[in-house]
């Protein structure tokens, strides 16, 4: 590949903006096309939490590099990003899940994550909203939140900065190595990257890709009653286990003093109706731990489409060429966007990435999806 | 003689009459500034009606209370600066709500207590049909009808029917969320839940504000808001006050003002002298005779008028609002204490929009039963067109009666049809001029909730792009202030609402949504 090829980003979310911003910057000239505008899709859905996970050594390795990179770039980003550097409390409800506390911080730390195991005293002195009796907890110092939207514009402002064109009301109707087609005519460059998100497979069938809902709530102001993003154990096994509907207590401060209560997932194609049972019940599950919440205002409910792969690893990389896919990053999409657009530029200029890209080829064998 | 309730306003002593809401109480009080922004700005009332959330304050430990909505109560405890922290203590002493939920199921459901609510209520009642109707103010008649203890002689009438006819009435409720057979309620924060076989939306109107420099200080009003607020027991004795902004409710309301002994420095209408004389049949030739025609002449002997006139800011100065006005050429102050400003009336279109009626021009689209394009649910009023009382009960006891199942008479489709020739009349008249697109400067605060500039919404194609790229319309009003405002100056179309359609506590949505509720 040339030093620096043209590039048409399909998809002005977090993960296509963060990719045409990195792609500007190493020179290549970046146009960027979204169906609506900057962060409506999945984006504007999100929760924003840039968190290190551990499902997988491959998943720790991009949430980690990416949390770096977001760490790294903090002090630069626009205050409507929201940026909040206010760590993440993993809590556990019995000694079981201790034990699995420990095993989990063995393992951030090995890796050089910074991280501390609470007890029960100390979880209560952290944070004094959560419900006396619960075992303790991983707290993740680093971890942070941001607001998605306005994140998609600071990448994509950066990159127009660098000479990128960036296209909103574009719709594309059609995909193909080096080209797109898009209100009729055929737009032309050395590669396209397909970040569509969710609907990346409608542009390149066969991407393993399919929607999976949430729900998220959101207050009104309350500021200083949580302090970290506090999740629960056992949203592990909600993230990763693909059945048909779960919920886990997953509840974010932000900076606004605002909570965003999750966390919900269910397979069921593209119906955006609440499904209110589900809400219901995710709402009880935070209030299990949270036993003051229910008392706040809610000021909006709204359901989104995380695009999931089977085996819970974004697709990046080339698919064929002159067509590079950046999408399938699940809940992951806002944390692992800086990774994930430098492991791409990486790729596309023939430089050795950070990580071992192989656990994200699109074109690795996987499970099919449930 | 009156009863008194005792409160405390960040812990100092204060009284009210009893009935007053609480908002009027802390006016009454000499509070102007009842909450802080999220930027730190003093901001005090601007609907009266529970619409703008500008009078939230914190009641007794419980925070986002709006004031405007609020009864107050002896022994109330009332903080000013919204946004606290709820303390623990308050948080875990008494039982979470939510816990009871009841279920109701009737006919015909009526939402809005309104004149056109009330109407279809009755007629549907009366017509033998099992009849709810949910009102969120603790007693029906609506803004119009508004009322602390016996109701104006329009609506007494009314009130009785209601009452024999045995509506059932949920009041003090609001509507949160809503399916094709059921909604959701905010009922004193405990959810409930109404079945319906048929639906009457009557869900009313609100001001139409539109921002200029300064309309965000504590003594900007609405006209309509200035009138919500006298009727919830405001007093404006010996204040300076400002009427300006369009229609036929500016007379109303400074004849009301003046009624309460204030002294009304001027009143200027957007709309020029000649296009109501021309709309009016003969009824507006001057400004004096619509005062005349409408019967309030008399109360505002001496008061300056102005058409074709407008406030393009407002500034404070040492205690006193100074309101700057222009007819285009020529630009003048007036000093005030109040300075009530509203545009007219725009629909509340939102429950209609949610449950997916069809809406073209801001308003529901509706058949000559008063059905709107989703079966089984019909609206009434303002819903329908911006046309004043004559047109809420005449509507209202068409979709009652069609709700119910009965034929609708000929003579009242007539009625409908002269109400809404004078409605088209006067909106003509009042029709808002293009200078009033441009009122705010880039730094003027157009999202009142957010604190959203103006400026900040340049470059934007859309309501929805707004409030993802600047917060614009994601506050506690969902952008019902500044959607409008937004419509009217960039030309787009309100953003849907998501439930819940009022703030309401997390519970409401977690007890109200259990498992056995049926799938939609």
């Amino acid at each position: 590949m040339s030093s620096s090829p043209s590039v048409i980003v399909v998809g002005a979310g977090v993960v296509g903006s963060a990719c045409a911003e990195a792609l500007a910057e190493a020179g290549c000239r970046v146009s960027v096309l979204d169906a609506a505008f900057p962060g409506a899709g999945v984006t504007g859905a999100a929760m924003g939490h840039l968190v290190v996970m551990d499902d997988s050594d491959a998943q720790f390795a991009l949430t980690s590099y990416s949390r770096h990179l977001w760490s790294e770039r903090a002090a630069a980003l626009p205050p409507e990003v929201e940026d909040e550097a206010c760590g993440t409390l993993w809590v556990a409800v019995d000694d079981e899940e201790m034990t699995h506390v420990r095993k989990k911080a063995a393992y951030y730390s090995e890796r050089g994550e910074v991280v501390e195991v609470l007890d029960s005293h100390a979880l209560r002195q952290a944070e004094p909203q959560l419900r006396a009796g619960l075992a303790g907890a991983l707290r993740v110092p680093d971890d942070r939140v941001v607001y998605p939207p306005a994140a998609a514009r600071h990448f994509l402002e950066r990159a127009r900065a660098r000479g990128a064109e960036v296209q909103t009301g574009a719709h594309v109707e059609e995909l193909a190595p080096g080209r797109v087609r898009c209100a009729g005519g055929w737009r032309e460059a050395d590669l396209v990257v397909n970040a569509a998100g969710p609907e990346a497979p409608r542009l390149t069938p066969g991407l393993p890709i399919v929607p999976r809902k949430g729900h998220l709530v959101i207050t009104d102001r309350y500021p200083g009653f949580l302090h970290h993003q506090v999740v629960e154990l056992g949203y592990l096994k909600s993230a990763h286990t693909l059945t048909r509907e779960s919920v886990a207590m997953n509840v974010q401060p932000r900076r606004t003093g605002q909570l965003l209560v999750g966390s919900s997932r269910e397979l069921v194609g593209w119906d955006a109706s609440l499904n209110r049972a589900l809400l219901a019940r995710m709402l009880r599950r935070a209030a299990e731990f949270i036993p003051s919440l229910p008392r706040l205002d809610a000021l909006r409910t709204w359901t989104g489409f995380r695009p999931a792969t089977p085996d819970k690893l974004p697709l990046v990389g080339m698919w064929e060429k002159g067509l590079w896919i950046a999408a399938g990053h699940e809940g992951l999409g806002v944390t692992t966007a800086p990774g994930t657009a430098r492991l791409l530029v990486d790729l596309i200029l023939e430089r050795r990435p950070a990580i071992d890209p192989a656990p994200f080829d699109p074109r690795r064998s996987m499970p099919a999806h449930d | 003689m009156t009863e008194r309730a005792d409160f405390t306003i960040d812990g100092r002593p204060a009284e009210a009459e009893a009935g007053v809401s609480l908002l009027a109480a802390l006016w009454n009080e000499g509070v102007r500034a009842v909450r802080t922004s999220v930027t730190g700005e003093a901001r005090g009332p601007l609907c009266g009606m529970g619409t703008c959330f500008e009078c939230r304050v914190t009641v007794d430990g419980q925070a986002h209370v709006r004031s405007c909505l609020t009864p107050v109560r002896d022994g109330m405890s009332v903080e000013l600066q919204s946004a606290s922290v709820p303390d623990e203590a308050t948080l875990t002493e008494s039982s979470p709500p939510g816990s009871t939920e009841e279920r109701l199921h009737a006919e015909v459901v009526v939402v809005g207590g309104g004149p056109a609510g009330l109407a279809a209520a009755v007629h549907a009642a009366e017509a033998g049909a099992r009849t709810l109707l949910v009102d969120t103010y603790p007693r029906p008649g609506g803004q119009i009808w508004r009322h602390r203890a016996d109701p104006p002689a329009a609506a007494s009438d009314w009130i009785a029917r209601f009452v024999s006819a045995r509506v059932t009435p949920l009041v003090g409720a609001t509507v949160v969320d809503a399916t094709a057979q059921e909604l959701l309620l905010d009922h004193a924060g405990r959810p409930r839940r109404v079945r319906f076989d048929r639906l009457v939306l009557a869900t009313g109107a609100r001001e139409l504000f539109l921002p200029f420099p300064g309309w965000t200080l504590p003594g900007v009003l609405g006209v309509g808001g200035a009138q919500a607020m006298l009727k919830a027991g405001a007093r404006f004795s010996r204040k300076r006050v400002v009427v300006a902004g369009s229609g036929p409710l500016l007379v109303a309301v400074a004849a009301a003002l003046a009624k309460d002994a204030a002294s009304i420095v001027g009143l200027a209408e957007q709309a020029p002298l000649g296009r109501l004389a021309a709309v009016g049949a003969g009824l507006w030739r001057t400004p004096r005779k619509i005062a005349e025609g409408l019967g309030y002449a008399a109360r505002l002997v001496g008061v300056p008028w102005r058409t074709g006139a407008w406030v393009r800011e407002v500034e404070h100065e040492h205690g006193t609002l100074r309101a700057t006005l222009t007819d285009g050429s020529r630009t003048w102050s007036w000093d005030c204490d109040v300075l009530a400003c509203g545009y007219g009336l725009v629909p509340n279109l939102e429950l209609a929009r949610f449950l997916g009626c069809r809406t073209a021009a801001d308003r529901v689209v509706l058949g000559t039963a008063q059905q709107t394009s989703v079966p089984g649910v019909f609206a009434a009023g303002e819903l329908g067109g911006i046309a004043g009382v004559g047109h809420a009960l005449v509507t209202g006891a068409i979709a009652g009666l069609a709700a119910a199942g009965r034929e609708v008479p000929a003579a009242l489709a007539r009625r409908r049809a002269r109400e809404l020739a004078f409605a088209a009349r006067l909106g003509h008249a009042f029709v808002l001029r293009d200078e009033l697109r441009g009122l705010a400067h880039p730094d003027t605060p157009v999202c009142r909730c957010e604190d959203v500039a103006a400026g900040r919404v340049e470059g934007v194609a859309s309501s929805r792009e707004a409030k993802l790229a600047t917060r614009a319309g994601m506050g506690p009003c969902q952008g019902r202030v500044c959607g409008p405002a937004l419509g009217f100056a960039h030309g787009w179309p309100s953003d849907n609402i998501r439930p819940p359609f009022f703030p309401t506590p997390l519970a409401v949505l977690a007890q109200g949504n259990d498992e056995a509720r049926d799938p939609m």
